[in-house]
């Protein structure tokens, strides 16, 4: 085998960057579109920290002040309940995020360890994992979590199970892929000959190595567990009252006072827009930067 | 190639087995079950009428039993009975079945009118500010609900022209103009969507292509941009497209289900949200599974196109 150059910048990455602060600003450089979905990814998590700070009403308390166009005192308005509808808004990053995060990690953590187990074992435990995530994935995402989500019933906790029952087998595929790869590599027959244990040569020698693709799933299916998230909700299959959700938001109120108060439908909808194009475009960048081979696709 | 197409069968027909079992476990652990819906709205509760019903239904048999009997009038056609309706379920089915199918097509129509033509674009213009607007704006669309795009598109038409869209739904077959009109603005709401990941896979086996040696030689000939471009590479680049759009269909079927919804389209897919909020389980069962069987389909039929398009890839063996 020919030993090829590596067209990798690895100069890039290594000499320029000095210390966590020389690397991301060589990373808001090279990737101005991923900063700036790094931005709003930090703008969401502020908000939902912040929340009790940054709201200025009690988001679930209603008032008889229905409907009340944006101004100085409500800020978006109020929805047909007389409830602050920047306050909810605030509040409902937490929801957004807490079912986005919590679901993500939960499929992908799963999803991961079946990757693992299956690439690593192979054969016949291999082949059974494979059609059993063939068979998860043969459903549209937002099928399946809806069957999902009326079989548990209505409840936060359900809908991030539904929602991680959904990502898993994504993330077994890119897991497995990578462990086809990584175990076939010299240094875990090194690994095996000085007497590495399969267990100890599965978790510390393979699966580090599978962490590059494994944050790159992650922040790609973020932006769709919030959208299935909202998806949910907005069908009343999700995050059930009083639990302020951007999707619920957009279901009761919208639909039936869009016209005399567009703010309802505006906001929510815009919220969720920008927190998954902030996730989107992270997702892309960290892709890039962490998966050359996928460079540009 | 015949043991390829025979293989890919094989696995097409386990996965839905599969399928039909999670399915049906699924719908086992929703709380309650049939009857319970039936008597609660009708108010009161005769325990000998409901084991009578139960009986009659055949639910008082051992869930083994209950699952091969649905799995064989689920393949001899029969899906069930829908009980809001009280109509066989293919009845109310099949007259929605073409309003999914025209938005199906429609939207999967604008996706690739949009998608591809932006992936070239954006792969020929590599890097200018040209393919950073087209990105961003791909990335947009895969960043909206598609519902929340309906609305607001919707809001800006009473808006602007103080207009307000039919919200009945008119047959093709009455009126082809006020049909089309209707379905014009929830199939680009659905089509935008997958046309950002068509113009993303489009874009990124363009680049690979532009680099390829033919293309070179194709430069050197003299030929012009467009005979490169859309002749030459886009052939070549258009087999993982064609992947996509398999891929794609099942997910404009989730996509759908939100739009008909908004949109107040009876179909399929909206047919699917009513019967689960009813707790109609029956009808929950064999609508996914129904969906299940025409994804399978979907992307046995793009795997054997895909062979048929490129002699290259000898399956037979594999």
């Amino acid at each position: 085998m020919a030993i090829r150059t590596l067209d990798v910048p690895i100069r890039d990455t290594l000499a320029e960057a000095r210390g966590w602060g020389g690397a991301l600003w060589l990373f808001v450089k090279k990737n101005p579109l991923g900063a700036a979905g790094g931005l709003l990814m930090l703008l969401l998590i502020l908000a939902a920290v912040l929340a009790e700070v940054l709201a200025t009403h009690n988001p679930i308390r209603t008032s008889n002040r229905v409907l009340v166009a944006p101004g100085a005192e409500f800020w978006l308005g109020t929805d047909n309940l007389g409830r602050d509808l920047w306050s909810r808004v605030v509040y409902g990053s937490r929801i957004s995020l807490l079912v986005g995060v919590a679901s993500t990690l939960l499929g992908a953590v799963t999803g991961g360890l079946v990757g693992l187990v299956s690439g690593y074992v192979g054969g016949k435990t291999d082949l059974l994992a494979q059609r059993l995530m063939d068979i998860m994935q043969a459903l549209p995402i937002l099928v399946l979590a809806l069957v999902m989500a009326a079989a548990l019933g209505p409840s936060l906790t359900n809908t991030i199970i539904a929602i991680s029952v959904v990502i898993a087998p994504r993330a077994a595929r890119v897991v497995r892929a990578s462990v086809l790869a990584i175990r076939e590599f010299i240094y875990i027959e090194a690994a095996h000959a000085l007497g590495g244990g399969h267990g100890r040569v599965a978790f510390r020698h393979i699966l580090p190595n599978t962490f590059g693709p494994f944050v790159v799933l992650v922040t790609a299916q973020l932006g769709g567990a919030i959208l299935a998230e909202a998806a949910l909700s907005f069908l009343g299959l999700g995050v059930p009252e009083p639990f302020p959700s951007w999707g619920r938001m957009l279901s009761i109120a919208a639909a039936e006072y869009a016209t005399k108060a567009p703010w309802l439908v505006i906001y929510p909808g815009l919220a969720i827009s920008l927190a998954v194009f902030g996730t989107n475009l992270l997702g892309d960048a960290l892709r890039d930067t962490l998966d050359p081979r996928l460079r540009g696709s | 190639m015949r043991v390829y197409i025979f293989k890919r069968l094989v696995i097409a027909g386990v996965t839905l087995l599969g399928m039909s079992i999670l399915i049906f476990v699924l719908m086992r652990l929703a709380p309650g079950n049939i009857t319970d819906m039936i008597f609660e709205s009708a108010g009161y509760v005769d325990e000998a009428d409901r084991r009578k019903l139960e009986a009659e239904l055949g639910i008082d048999q051992p869930v083994p039993i209950q699952y091969v009997r649905w799995l064989g009038e689920f393949l001899r056609g029969d899906l069930g009975k829908s009980y809001r309706y009280d109509l066989p379920a293919w009845d109310v089915i099949k007259p929605r079945l073409p309003v999914t199918l025209e938005l199906a097509v429609l939207a999967l129509g604008f996706s690739v009118l949009l998608g591809v033509p932006a992936g070239v674009i954006s792969a020929v213009r590599r890097g200018r500010l040209l393919d950073y607007a087209l990105r961003v704006l791909s990335l947009a669309g895969l960043s909206m609900p598609s519902f929340w795009l309906g609305m607001i598109v919707i809001l800006l038409l009473v808006r602007s022209l103080g207009f307000i869209p039919s919200m009945t739904y008119v047959s093709p077959f009455e009126n082809l103009g006020a049909n089309l009109f209707q379905f014009l603005l929830p199939g680009l709401a659905v089509g935008y969507r997958s046309s950002a990941l068509i113009m993303r896979i489009t874009r990124s086996t363009m680049l690979e292509v532009l680099r390829e040696d033919y293309i070179r030689t194709a430069w050197a000939k003299g030929q012009r941009e467009t005979q490169v471009v859309w002749r030459h590479a886009l052939k070549n680049a258009s087999l993982p497209v064609i992947t996509l759009i398999g891929i794609e269909f099942a997910f404009l079927i989730g996509g759908l289900i939100v739009t008909e919804t908004v949109f107040n389209l009876p179909g399929v897919a909206r047919y699917l949200v009513d019967a689960i909020q009813v707790r109609d389980y029956p009808i929950v069962q064999n609508l996914v599974m129904l969906i299940a069987v025409v994804v399978v389909m979907a992307n046995l039929t793009v795997d054997l196109l895909y062979t048929w398009l490129d002699p290259r890839i000898k399956y037979g063996k594999a």
